[in-house]
């Protein structure tokens, strides 16, 4: 695919530029003064249990909503004063599993590329639906197609004028393994193009797997905001699970970390993987032997877990 | 040039033309069935006007009540449709600006309810010959009605947020509206009290001058409907822009 997202905007200008935003419905501030700069070329995570504020956030910078204070700019250009400009270098994909019943898929890809003042090109919509299995679909009426499909469908309209910028809000919820896969090789390689990427999900393994920078919310506020290698470093630890022959009870100092686990098992969390060889030789010393080992890798979830719960602070670079 | 606006035209134009048995076809069927049934049950009546019987009387009337019906309900069914189904988010994510969005939609509802004027009037030839005497005023007053109940949808659709909302705007509104405008009389026919309560309806001008585009005969001057209907149509014009300005009801 040649160079289609790599439409860069201006150099040196963020992708996503979210300044001071803050966004009330009624008595509830969905928003309470968010900073976050997406530059170009990122795949970033926008992560947060449900009410954090993501899709507020989302729904602002696509235009869907107007902040109560604050600016918020795509590639440089203001999304509300110059939407204009702003709304051609986005593409997004909405939550939602939203269709228009009357059209077929090429019939609605063709309509969302003139919307955007880019008469359809054909080849590229071919290659789009190629991409995302949707070739032998082109002429079917969107009532027909599964939800997974419909889910591809809005991939592809967020495409079809070929963004620099590609906003996807949970674009795996109710996608099965196999279409997920496809979806996100897709993705990779756009990104690996030159397209900037931000993805909110609730799959963080998926989070972990493809964005290089995440920023956590919970109440309206970002509460940590770094690469997802730092993050991982600071807040996760790996784990050491094991047996011990005959159910021996494990010695006091290792017994009051252990967690115990199914099957009389126990996991321990570790500082670093130098702790793996001092748990072994406390068991030795001890006369158990340890079997069934297993050491756990830090995984973002847990990240995750420690920081929305308030039990560790994240970092927000300044 | 404009190439969205032509886009969202073009889509809402094939809309109602893909479901055309309901949205073109059906609007003549009615219309004959009430042509058909009013001009026999009334075929006694005596002339409204010199030369014009009450049956040649309820041709033009009517079809400018389907093309006034119809031009609301595409708007109207369009936006409440694409907002309860949530599909309008794809208008709404595109770089459209607030008179292209007004243009597209207004246009499109015209183009509904002068195609089912249009029919109307072919159809009707079969059974009452008539030539509008003055074809251009026909034209005028037809374009200028379906403007204004378009728009009328239109901000319909923007108010509402439910089609039970909508349906009570079409039905406690528009109904009326259309019917009590002169339709099937007029309104010279009515007492002095009704005929001047007749004067604040606004569908008594579009239907009247567009009668008097094909008999020359009216109970309102002519330019007297046309600065009433043109300045409401603007009126209203103006209002969808500034509600589509402000995203009201459509972006938060």
């Amino acid at each position: 695919m040649p160079d289609r997202g790599a439409r860069a905007g201006r150099a040196g200008e963020a992708a996503i530029s979210i300044q001071g935003v803050e966004k009330s419905f009624g008595a509830l501030r969905a928003l309470k003064g968010v900073d976050l700069q997406v530059e170009q070329g990122e795949f970033f995570a926008l992560l947060g249990p449900n009410g954090a504020g993501k899709t507020t956030l989302i729904s602002l910078l696509a235009g869907l909503s107007r902040p109560d204070a604050g600016r918020l700019a795509i590639l440089g250009h203001d999304t509300g004063s110059d939407y204009r400009a702003a709304r051609r270098l986005v593409g997004i994909v909405p939550q939602e599993l939203v269709f228009d019943p009357f059209f077929t898929v090429r019939e609605t890809l063709r309509i969302q590329s003139g919307y955007f003042g880019i008469p359809p090109d054909r080849a590229w919509i071919d290659e789009l639906l190629e991409n995302l299995q949707l070739t032998d679909k082109a002429d079917a009426n969107m009532r027909s197609l599964s939800g997974g499909m419909k889910r591809r469908v809005l991939v592809a309209q967020a495409l079809v004028h070929r963004p620099p910028v590609l906003v996807l809000d949970e674009p795996t919820a109710g996608v099965d393994v196999e279409l997920r896969q496809t979806l996100w090789k897709f993705i990779r390689r756009l990104n690996g193009e030159g397209h900037t990427i931000l993805l909110t999900t609730h799959y963080l393994e998926e989070a972990q797997a493809l964005c290089n920078r995440v920023a956590m919310m919970k109440e309206g506020r970002i509460v940590a905001l770094d690469t997802t290698r730092n993050l991982l470093a600071a807040h996760s630890h790996p784990s050491l699970s094991f047996g011990v022959a005959g159910d021996l009870p494990l010695p006091p100092a290792l017994a009051a970390r252990a967690q115990a686990l199914p099957g009389g098992r126990h996991r321990l969390a570790l500082g670093d993987f130098a702790e793996v060889e001092q748990v072994l030789a406390a068991c030795r010393q001890a006369g158990l032997q340890v079997e069934d080992l297993e050491v756990g890798q830090a995984d973002l979830e847990e990240v995750f877990v420690a920081i929305v719960s308030g039990a560790a602070q994240g970092r927000i670079p300044s | 040039m404009m190439l969205g606006f032509r886009t969202l035209l073009g889509k809402e134009v094939l809309r109602f033309w893909k479901v055309s048995f309901q949205t073109l076809l059906a609007p003549v069927v009615s219309t004959l069935l009430y042509l058909l049934v009013f001009a026999q049950v009334m075929s006694a009546r005596s002339e409204v006007w010199p030369g014009v019987s009450y049956r040649e009387f309820l041709v033009p009337g009517l079809a400018m009540m389907a093309m006034l019906q119809n031009a609301f309900a595409n708007s109207s069914s369009s936006l409440i449709q694409s907002k309860v189904s949530g599909n309008l988010v794809f208008m709404l994510l595109a770089p459209l600006s607030p008179l292209e969005i007004f243009a597209a939609y207004a246009l499109a509802a015209m183009a509904r309810g002068m195609a089912v004027g249009l029919a109307v009037w072919l159809v009707t030839l079969f059974f009452f010959p008539h030539v509008p005497a003055h074809p251009l005023e026909v034209l005028l007053f037809g374009l200028l009605g379906t403007l204004l109940t378009g728009v009328l949808g239109m901000l319909a659709g923007i108010w509402a947020e439910k089609f039970d909302q909508m349906a009570a705007f079409q039905n406690f509104l528009i109904m009326p509206l259309t019917f009590l405008a002169g339709v099937f009389y007029s309104i010279r026919a009515l007492p002095p009290f009704w005929q001047s309560v007749s004067r604040f309806n606004p569908f008594l001008y579009m239907i009247d001058g567009f009668r008097h585009g094909f008999f020359g005969y009216s109970d309102v001057a002519p330019l007297e409907s046309l600065a009433i209907v043109a300045g409401s149509a603007i009126a209203l014009s103006c209002s969808a822009l500034v509600l589509l300005s402000r995203g009201w009801r459509l972006r938060h």
